[in-house]
């Protein structure tokens, strides 16, 4: 098929490209993730807490995190600030952005983890003497880690695919520099190849992360 | 008396492996017949050849004179359609070892659905005759709950009160009881022996030898596919002339 | 607080028409929401009827049809339907970006259902169908009064959740030049210099759009959870 022949064709020059700019991705994957991973702390606790001045504002937090596009937080951090003196470079919005959005996410997996942890389990740690921090640590939180994992593998995985819309402002990644070949080069006939590529470029990221998650999915059955 | 059930010649094999190697067995109507044997027998897959849950590889199943699953077209044997198997199904009960009561359904739903939906009943009537045989077997206090709430016997039970909903002729029971806590098991044979003495025909596939004595007129001990001894209950139990049904019965009696 | 007043005073001259704007542009967002959860719903159904047949072939090519929509960014599969399908000569299909919208919203929602159906449907256990077929249903009767209602439990939560999931994707289409709020938004920010003032709008309005959706999400789950 003549697609394909055209694949072949231009893959060799246009790949390197791509793979270069998924470092960008991989980047803005790894900064928002680890932004999300330390807020979400912060959001599950206060949601859990019992003081209505802590829980009250994260509920109202996670809420609007999670019901309004992440497109429109972004442009939110890279242009409105922008417009109140703010100025982040398209990176570093992205992973404020990506992060903030993501801490509401991740809050509520901590969240879910803590609750799903049976009572009695607290009950009998306590009454094996245990102060309440050991309890965290050697009873609670072990477990905890072991609900979370899964559903943080799995927003891993859509964090990757959500960083394609730091394309929007600029952000040298996958899709900016796809577009930008096209566009810069007038390949618009090969564009359906290259838009492949950049769609396998994805796939070779987020298939062996979403192996790693039916990994751990499985091994958290098992455990129980 | 005439036969209810006819099993002529009965061969299953599930890919190379033979399970039932031609099984032949008649039983008379109001007639309890309860097959014994080690597990990997064939009992349960005899059983569900009756009501054809399970294709018989060769050999003929009738129940009240109709051939089940099968009709003869030009002298050829052919498989019935959907409907045509439900209808035949409709008067065959089963009760099933892990019950397998619809979950979304209250106790009384899972009585009258198939009534309702198979037999055209209103749901007045349905619901009537569902509180029946909800209090036949001692649950009509329970039946608005959904299984969750209810024990493994009373999910038995009600799974035994929904097979009587729709007046079968002939009564299947595999391992009915083999899923439940010991302390349960009672308040489903007394049910079992209730419907026993009312001259219903029942084929019971159990390992409850001491029930099996009471209620059976006629025991067969099945192994490896085959019908090894049958005889009164009477004579199985207490003198058993081949060797492996004398093996079979130490064993489990043993326990 | 006088930052609060100062924000809220550059909406002074904005604020009638905007919210106008925005409000047409939400129909089309909702338009769009719509068909795309239409095709996700029953292309997804088809996909997973498929992905659980007994048929290799049918198994095979579905299960590498959803690993591929579920690893890729939807955004590639919008700017492949609306960019490059044109060019590689399907000119039959110089469609519409909204059309070209619904379809890539569509296409990639339909993998994500069709996992979601198969462990709706595989999650039954083999048993109940067995309990109905014996007591006298048709497979039909039996899919119908016993199969299927359960499989709607194990189902409607994430789907509700996917449709809040989906109303968000809409804002991507603005980048394919559907005339969907986002892209509304984007007009009005850059026709008035005042990006902070159109966005938050928008963000309003795509949260009063989403709040039932996920008071409903919401309240299926925990329906379902208790068990019926």
């Amino acid at each position: 098929m003549e697609f394909f022949d055209k694949l072949w064709e231009w893959a060799p020059e246009v790949f390197p490209f791509l793979i270069k700019a998924s470092v960008v991705t991989l980047q803005v994957t790894a900064g928002s993730l680890a932004l999300a991973l330390v807020l979400g702390i912060f959001v599950a606790v206060a949601r859990i807490s019992s003081f209505k001045l802590l829980s009250y504002p994260a509920l109202i937090y996670t809420d609007v995190m999670r019901g309004t596009p992440a497109l429109v937080q972004l442009f939110i951090i890279y242009f409105g600030l922008s417009d109140l003196g703010l100025e982040f470079d398209p990176i570093s919005a992205a992973i404020i952005g990506l992060g903030l959005n993501g801490a509401a996410y991740v809050g509520e997996i901590y969240r879910a983890g803590i609750v799903a942890i049976h009572r009695g389990q607290i009950e009998a740690a306590l009454s094996l003497g245990m102060t309440p921090v050991r309890a965290m640590r050697y009873i609670i939180l072990p477990q905890a880690v072991r609900i979370v994992l899964p559903p943080l593998t799995n927003y891993a995985i859509l964090l990757v695919k959500d960083t394609a819309i730091i394309s929007t402002i600029a952000a040298p990644e996958v899709m900016f520099e796809a577009r930008r070949i096209v566009q810069a080069t007038f390949m618009h006939s090969v564009s359906g190849q290259i838009y492949l590529m950049a769609a396998l470029i994805y796939m070779a990221i987020t298939l062996p992360m979403s192996y790693v998650a039916k990994r751990l999915e499985r091994a958290k059955a098992a455990w129980h | 008396m005439e036969a209810l059930v006819r099993i002529i010649d009965l061969h299953k094999n599930f890919g190379s492996l033979e399970v039932l190697k031609g099984i032949s067995i008649e039983v008379t109507k109001g007639e309890k017949l309860t097959i014994i044997g080690p597990s990997g027998s064939g009992k349960t897959t005899l059983l569900r050849c009756v009501n054809y849950l399970e294709k018989p590889t060769s050999g003929h199943v009738y129940v009240d004179d109709k051939l089940i699953g099968e009709k003869k077209v030009n002298g050829r044997y052919v498989h019935l359609s959907d409907r045509e198997l439900a209808k035949e199904r409709a008067g065959i009960g089963f009760v099933f070892q892990r019950f397998n009561l619809f979950p979304h359904l209250t106790a009384l739903d899972n009585v009258t659905v198939a009534p309702r939906r198979v037999l055209g009943m209103q749901v007045a009537e349905a619901d009537e005759m569902a509180m029946e045989m909800l209090e036949k077997v001692g649950l009509a206090h329970k039946a608005g709950e959904y299984p969750e709430r209810l024990s493994g016997g009373q999910q038995q039970r009600v799974a035994i009160a929904r097979v009587l909903g729709m007046q079968p002729k002939l009564m299947l029971f595999d391992e009915a009881t083999s899923a439940l806590d010991p302390e349960l098991i009672g308040e489903v044979l007394k049910v079992m022996r209730e419907l026993a003495e009312e001259g219903r025909t029942m084929m019971i596939v159990t390992h409850e030898i001491q029930f099996a004595e009471e209620v059976s007129d006629r025991v067969i001990f099945m192994d490896e596919g085959r019908v090894i001894e049958e005889g009164p209950p009477k004579e199985i139990f207490s003198k058993p002339r081949h060797e492996r049904t004398q093996t079979f019965l130490h064993q489990i009696l043993e326990r | 607080m006088s930052e609060m007043i100062e924000f809220l005073k550059g909406y002074e001259d904005y604020f009638g028409d905007w919210v106008w704007e925005m409000l047409i542009a939400s129909l089309v967002t909702m338009e769009l929401m719509l068909l795309s959860f239409i095709l996700a719903c029953a292309l997804g159904l088809v996909i997973a009827l498929m992905r659980i047949s007994q048929f290799s072939v049918l198994s095979g090519l579905t299960k590498v049809y959803i690993g591929f929509f579920r690893g890729v960014p939807v955004l590639v599969i919008l700017y492949w339907i609306y960019f490059a399908m044109p060019e590689l000569g399907y000119k039959i299909l110089l469609i519409s970006s909204f059309t070209a919208a619904v379809l890539g919203l569509g296409i990639h929602g339909s993998a994500f259902l069709a996992e979601v159906f198969r462990s709706g449907i595989e999650a039954l256990d083999h048993g109940q169908m067995e309990a109905a077929l014996s007591l006298g249903m048709t497979p039909s009767q039996a899919l119908r009064f016993i199969i299927l209602p359960q499989a709607a439990r194990v189902v409607l939560p994430p789907m509700a959740n996917y449709s809040v999931g989906l109303l968000k994707e809409t804002a991507l289409c603005s980048i394919i030049a559907v005339p969907e709020l986002m892209l509304r938004a984007k007009d009005v920010a850059s026709s008035s210099f005042l990006p902070m003032h159109a966005f938050v709008l928008a963000a309003v309005f795509y949260y009063i759009m989403s709040f039932p959706m996920m008071r409903l999400a919401e309240h299926l789950e925990a329906k379902m959870a208790v068990g019926r």
